[in-house]
């Protein structure tokens, strides 16, 4: 199911997407798919599973912490497809995040089919872009995969253009130049470059903007819910996650309560 | 002698930074988004200044009274007996700092400066790029964060020091294998947020387009002066050029003079650690397995999903699970060939090169040594007796006196005489 679908009733009620990440086993490949069905019966829209891997560019340290225990504890591609039927049978959308080269490993073509047999909406591709993606962009459209890649601050106008004209299902919009982790103020870059990929993708597409890195609460999810169709959260739950490490079901219920103050958040615009 | 950072070669990379083409070959720049503009920026800035003569002159100026170059071509008279080959040495162990990597750092530095940016940083393994880089930010007067892992912090308390005592800051990085693939992430990391005043000083010939064709036009020099002084001291050029391989840059340095003369035979030797067979090595392009790493399709250790795999090699400066790009598609298309040498065939070539001439290499260089040991019978064969090498003498063996000490015993056998004559 793509996620344009989820963009759509978001935007029939008059409010923003949430979209809630965590990597596929962290803390275990069965404790992923709890927490990410948690989130999702919490008000999650759309899901991204991040697909753990050895040598990621984009992600702090929260983030970099938790893939290091999914890779000790011995996750696999695999599992990856695991967790993503599970969630993907609650009714969301769900994505998959992931460097590149675990794609390039395994054959482009045969990891798409493996995503979409696995009930997968697409890719979110965040160290590599439309011009070096030609092999994905071919799979996705082969199968009408969503293709997510992402735009900067320091995005020049012709490749927003061009990453946008290339995008299926939503842009993300990455708002402070940096890697990911949580924030105590959102960026004041997100709201210009939201608005400069909204001018700047292709007339008529109506493509969703979605914006990430550095919310952790549903008041910043409201400040940016102002002005963005969707707003993203990763490194906020990952820490809660970490945080309540030595209980499941502690976790488990402050993952909830989290999901439910974004929740509110994005309804609040 | 000047250098030919402006001159091309059949084996160049296209403008996106394929070497061999997007569907057969290697590099390109797989990158976020994020760095895009600043990876474009450097590139054209890059192709002004190597054409901008003022700038060449001011960088080969640098180079002859900062870093002591040309280095000397020496005939090592002693292992040319030895072997029966005439040997002949890039003396770039004699540059300021000890190898070639300060060439490659007042280059980058140089163009950071006519950039208009005023911080660089730099990923360091054992600590030598590490330590050129903070003494080229000394030189240019630029503010320097060095990313080194925690294990080589650890390891290399000597390097930290220097780097310190040169003005840098020096950073540990606990995560992942605390080598330098986790200090180039790292720096990656810092270079997506400071991006707009911050230069990305690569230690090698390696990484997303533009910096293996950037890194390889400023080392280019080692092989440019080396085939000037071969013609000059020895009346023509070598029958064969050979350089160790890791990420590549003073292989890249040496061979790219020599790429366009069909007659001269080009051989890289990876680490080999414990044996290509053991699967404790850092042999990536013997390994053949393509695949992305740091912004780059080149070879990569890596296991069937994609992971990297940490490599294994006596010598820290060989010890990277990936390979430059270019040297990824000389492999493939044949123009070079490349194979691994062993911890004890490195160190046995370390021994030999320090009694034979007086010389201690770096380990990394002491790969070069054992494999134009290993090829010398070959050469003979195919170019007669007066057959020629010339090997990339990259760097000297100071640094290296620790690992020395403990694989020879150096240092126990001082403490057992000294105990025999207590007794």
């Amino acid at each position: 199911m793509s996620t344009s679908t989820a963009f759509e009733k978001a935007k029939n009620e008059n409010r923003a997407a949430l979209v809630g990440y965590l990597p596929a086993g962290f803390p275990t490949v069965e404790g992923s798919i709890d927490a990410l069905t948690t989130m999702v019966e919490a008000g999650c829209d759309i899901i991204e599973v991040g697909l753990p891997y050895s040598d990621p560019v984009m992600d702090g340290p929260t983030i970099q912490d938790a893939v290091q225990q999914a890779l000790d504890g011995g996750v696999r591609v695999d599992d990856v497809f695991r967790v993503v039927e599970a969630v993907a049978a609650t009714g969301v959308p769900t994505l998959v995040m992931t460097s590149w080269n675990p794609i390039e490993r395994r054959g482009v073509d045969r990891f798409a089919q493996q995503l979409q047999d696995a009930g997968g909406a697409g890719l979110i591709t965040p160290d590599i872009t439309p011009d070096f993606a030609p092999e994905w962009i071919e799979a996705a459209d082969a199968r009408d995969l969503d293709k997510v890649f992402l735009v900067a601050p320091s995005s020049t106008d012709e490749r927003i253009a061009m990453t946008t004209a290339e995008c299926r299902g939503f842009v993300y919009a990455t708002a402070v130049m940096g890697v990911t982790g949580a924030r105590a103020k959102t960026s004041e870059l997100a709201a210009p470059l939201v608005a400069r990929a909204k001018d700047l993708s292709p007339a008529g597409s109506d493509l969703p903007v979605g914006v990430g890195l550095g919310v952790s609460n549903g008041a910043q999810a409201a400040e940016m819910a102002a002005y963005a169709d969707g707003v993203i959260v990763g490194s906020a739950f990952v820490r809660t996650l970490l945080d309540n490490r030595s209980d499941e079901q502690a976790a488990l219920k402050a993952l909830a309560s989290m999901t439910e103050d974004l929740a509110a958040g994005v309804r609040a615009r | 002698m000047t250098t030919h950072i402006h001159e091309t070669t059949s084996y160049d990379a296209d403008a996106l930074g394929w070497f061999g083409g997007e569907a057969e070959g290697f590099g390109g720049r797989f990158m976020p988004e994020a760095l895009m503009k600043a990876l474009n920026e450097l590139d054209e800035a890059w192709q002004e200044a190597k054409a901008d003569t003022d700038f060449v002159a001011e960088f080969d100026a640098i180079l002859r009274d900062y870093a002591n170059l040309p280095s000397p071509l020496y005939h090592a008279t002693r292992l040319s007996e030895q072997l029966g080959v005439r040997i002949l040495l890039k003396r770039e162990d004699l540059n300021h700092t000890g190898a070639h990597k300060i060439r490659n750092v007042l280059g980058q530095a140089l163009l950071t400066k006519r950039m208009g940016k005023t911080r660089v940083i730099a990923e360091t393994g054992a600590g030598q790029h590490g330590v050129a880089s903070a003494t080229a930010a000394a030189y240019f007067g630029l503010d320097c964060t060095v990313y080194m892992g925690k294990v080589d912090t650890d390891r290399q308390a000597l390097n930290v020091a220097r780097m310190r005592l040169l003005g840098a800051e020096v950073v540990p990085v606990p995560s992942g294998s605390g080598t330098l693939k986790d200090a180039i992430n790292e720096a990656l990391r810092d270079w997506v947020a400071t991006v707009d005043h911050t230069a990305y000083l690569f230690g090698t010939a390696a990484g997303p387009h533009p910096f293996p064709t950037l890194v390889r036009d400023i080392v280019r020099g080692i092989g440019d002066e080396a085939r000037q002084q071969s013609i000059e001291q020895y009346g023509g050029l070598p029958d064969a050029v050979v350089a160790a391989v890791g990420g590549g840059s003073n292989a890249i340095g040496l061979f790219t003079a020599f790429l366009d003369d069909a007659d001269v035979e080009i051989h890289g030797f990876e680490a080999g650690g414990e044996g290509f067979e053991t699967g404790r090595h850092a042999a990536t392009i013997q390994a053949n397995d393509p695949g992305v790493l740091h912004g780059a399709r080149t070879y990569v250790l890596q296991d069937d999903d994609g992971q990297t795999i940490e490599s294994h090699s006596i010598s820290a400066g060989l010890d990277y699970p990936g390979v430059g790009p270019q040297h990824a598609w000389l492999a493939k298309s044949g123009r070079a060939s490349y194979t691994s040498i062993t911890d004890k065939e490195a160190m046995d070539a370390f021994a030999l090169l320090s009694r034979a001439e007086g010389i201690i290499p770096a380990i990394e260089s002491a790969h070069a040594i054992a494999g134009a040991i290993k090829i010398a019978p070959e050469i003979r064969e195919r170019h007669g007796e007066n057959a020629t090498i010339l090997i990339n003498l990259s760097g000297r063996g100071d640094k290296d006196m620790g690992t020395a000490i403990e694989y020879f015993g150096l240092g126990e056998a001082t403490r057992e005489s000294e105990q025999g004559e207590a007794q």
